[in-house]
């Protein structure tokens, strides 16, 4: 279009667009932002009453988590960096055994991000939220200069009720537990570096990205033994195991053929000669638990649509303390360590 | 998916394994060529399911360890230039120079990026014209194609502003370099099937017969590997010395002709420093006369090669077969691939870097 109907004075663009400076001002303008982006996405009674903070209720022990989040395109195959805060924070305290009930979320927004990618992420947020039955109560906005932020930064903390009746940790793991993995393995760190690095596989990988409240309170629920949780983010599999057997003080063998590992992740990981036991996953925990109760605990598992591809991959011995091993397909073990190095920096 | 299954089968390779140790009468001693070979035996335990008569020791196929220390100082230099935008594979940022590593001026600001096709060092160039993009080619014929489709494509989009630092390296020449020895050792090769999925496999005929030494080209899955040392022991039982083909799949003898017409386009056959080798004759490509200007060496300052090759680790000695990694007294202890001494302990490929990943169980169970 062209023509006077375009004509325009040389007016400021409209801070309706992109993020401004001002908008992390505590003036009008993030106000504005609050008003018309932030509150009506996380639409929450505690936001509305504008306070300094939340006023919550909590009896009993909580579990209190904080996680930043700084993801490397904002939006991949699967999710974004919002479905990303709630889902790791919420999955944090699922990992302490707890019900995860309120969360804080803390942006920091890089000047010229289109307001409309802020309103996308916060969207996801509140959906991300409600699928984990989890409240956004409080938080707070900054704008930093461009160039500073790489769009956006996310904090998310999380306070959750602990339901599980037992101390859970790795320091109560204990010999011949079981340990079992909820599902396949390295689909959230390919599939950001494939959106990352444009690397046009054929098919496109999907972040596994999925909050793990349902199963993980089934298991307290059902009165299984858990001894630990972890769920298996940066350093993947291997990370997790070795630091658990570390802290616990004890050796855990596990069977790689009993490691599922989706054909295309698997390919891909071969071509950039990666081992899938050190991708990050961001839908996936390991449960070790009590002998007895490993099958049952698989059952509960693999009936739900999350969990449903879970397996028991090893058990904890007696030592040497920290030794993970991995027997491979052909029968030989091998040692298994925690990722050395940055494999692929800022998945999460 | 189901081929590769196929070739990790644990019936095969073990069937494998028992026909070697039915077959075997003497003590041989094999080297395979390529570091992606020797992960997967250190991995799968390959070395391990073999007859104690039959020893493996890992050759000089590590792209990364081979590369003269003096190239990755260059490539360094350069990389705190303002004006310049340094490209490189993953594996080349770790490696450590005289004085730190890639990463490490990434960490002070340099322009590092790392790229998953020597294409992409192309589109970086584009995006950014008032800067200087360097890609550093490194590797063995298996990368040197696409290297050499880069600077085709350079020269015929006239980009100004791209250059390659190129220490590309050639099998053979080392395979003689190993064998012209006086310690060697070696009675048979594995050679690196990626490689002679490029280049085929006649310039290894001369090696064979004149040297009488088994050569096998062989492929990385574990079925592959065995096939492959089944192969090469049956020809030493049997007083042979050819070449044999493990990796049909992916091999021909002629190789791939339109790889290597590029390759002769772009590159020039060189003599190269390697690492742990020395200096080898003609064993190396370098930038043909007419992609002079893209030359990164002409173009910012020649790489000075030391007289000296002063090494703290046994890296070089691991690169020729003559000892294991497990052998050297650092290993595992003051060098790990956190805190690496030597190339070898850094890449992917390299083989202390295998032995640490994956092979400590059984020297923790030796000690």
């Amino acid at each position: 279009m062209k023509g006077i109907g375009t004509f325009s004075c040389p007016v400021p663009a409209s801070s309706d667009e992109t993020v401004q400076l001002a908008h992390g001002g505590g003036g009008r303008a993030m106000a504005r932002l609050m008003d018309t982006v932030i509150r009506p996405a996380f639409d929450d009674p505690e936001l509305d009453c504008r306070h300094d903070g939340a006023v919550l209720p909590i009896g009993g022990p909580v579990a209190f988590t904080t996680d930043s989040y700084v993801v490397r395109p904002l939006f991949f195959p699967g999710g974004n960096i919002g479905t990303l805060a709630v889902n790791g924070t919420v999955n944090d305290l699922a990992m302490c055994g707890a019900r995860p009930l309120y969360l804080s979320v803390s942006f920091i927004l890089e000047e010229g991000l289109p307001i409309e990618t802020l309103r996308r992420v916060a969207g996801s947020m509140r959906d991300a939220a409600r699928a984990a039955g989890v409240r956004l109560v409080t938080g707070d906005t900054k704008v930093v200069d461009h160039g500073k932020a790489d769009g956006m930064f996310v904090n998310t903390t999380g306070i959750g009720q602990v339901l599980a009746p037992a101390p859970i940790g790795p320091a109560h793991v204990q010999a011949d537990d079981v340990v079992l993995l909820s599902g396949d393995i390295g689909r959230h760190g390919m599939a950001v570096m494939a959106a990352r690095e444009n690397l046009g596989f054929e098919t496109v990988i999907e972040s596994d990205c999925a909050p793990l409240v349902d199963p993980v309170l089934a298991l307290v629920e059902a009165g299984i033994e858990l001894h630990c949780l972890r769920d298996l983010t940066r350093g993947g599999l291997a990370s997790a195991l070795v630091e658990i057997a570390e802290t616990a003080g004890r050796s855990i063998t596990i069977e790689e053929t009993a490691i599922s590992v989706r054909p295309d992740v698997g390919a891909a990981c071969e071509l950039l000669g990666l081992d899938p036991l050190h991708v990050a996953n961001e839908g996936r925990f390991i449960a070790i638990v009590a002998p007895r109760d490993a099958r049952r605990a698989l059952e509960i598992l693999r009936a739900r649509e999350a969990t449903k591809g879970a397996v028991a991959i090893g058990v904890a011995g007696g030592g040497p303390a920290g030794q993970v091993s991995c027997r491979g397909p052909l029968g030989m073990e091998r040692v298994i360590d925690m990722l050395s190095g940055e494999q692929l920096p800022r998945i999460c | 998916m189901k081929l590769r299954d196929e070739y990790r089968s644990p019936d095969l390779a073990h069937s494998l394994a028992q026909k070697i140790a039915r077959m075997v009468t003497r003590p041989w001693t094999l080297m395979e060529v390529c570091g992606g070979q020797t992960h997967a035996i250190v991995r799968y335990g390959i070395d391990r399911l073999l007859p104690p008569t039959v020893s493996l020791v890992h050759g000089p196929g590590c792209p990364v360890c081979v590369t003269p220390v003096e190239y990755v100082d260059k490539a360094i230099e350069l990389a705190l230039r303002r004006e310049i935008i340094l490209c490189s594979f993953g594996d080349m940022l770790r490696v450590p120079g005289s004085h730190g590593d890639l990463l490490a001026v990434k960490a002070r600001g340099a322009d590092v990026r790392v790229v998953y096709s020597p294409l992409d060092a192309l589109t970086i160039a584009k995006a950014n014209p008032q800067r200087e993009v360097m890609f550093f080619a490194v590797g063995f014929e298996t990368t040197a194609p696409a290297n050499a489709m880069a600077a085709y494509r350079a020269r015929q989009e006239g980009l100004q502003n791209f250059s390659m630092l190129v220490s590309h390296v050639l099998v053979p020449p080392a395979l003689r370099a190993i064998l012209d020895a006086p310690t060697n050792h070696i009675q048979g090769f594995l050679a690196a099937g990626h490689v002679c999925t490029i280049m085929g496999f006649e310039e290894y005929e001369p090696i064979a017969a004149h040297y009488h030494v088994p050569i096998v080209v062989t492929g990385f899955e574990p079925v592959d590997i065995l096939e492959g040392i089944y192969l090469c022991v049956r020809q030493l039982e049997a007083g042979r010395a050819e070449v044999e083909n493990q990796y049909a799949r992916s091999v021909r003898r002629a190789g791939n002709l339109p790889a290597q017409k590029m390759m002769r386009e772009v590159f020039q056959v060189r003599p190269r420093r390697w690492r742990g080798l020395g200096d080898i004759g003609e064993s190396g490509l370098g930038l043909a006369e007419t992609y002079a200007e893209l030359d990164a060496e002409r173009r910012f300052g020649q790489v000075d090669l030391n007289d000296e090759q002063s090494e703290d680790c046994m890296s070089g000695l691991v690169l020729r077969g003559e000892r294991k990694p497990t052998e050297c007294p650092a290993f595992g202890g003051r060098c790990t691939p956190e805190h690496p001494l030597g190339v070898t302990m850094v890449s992917t490929e390299g083989a202390c870097a295998a032995y640490y990943r994956y092979g400590r169980l059984r020297v923790e169970s030796k000690s």
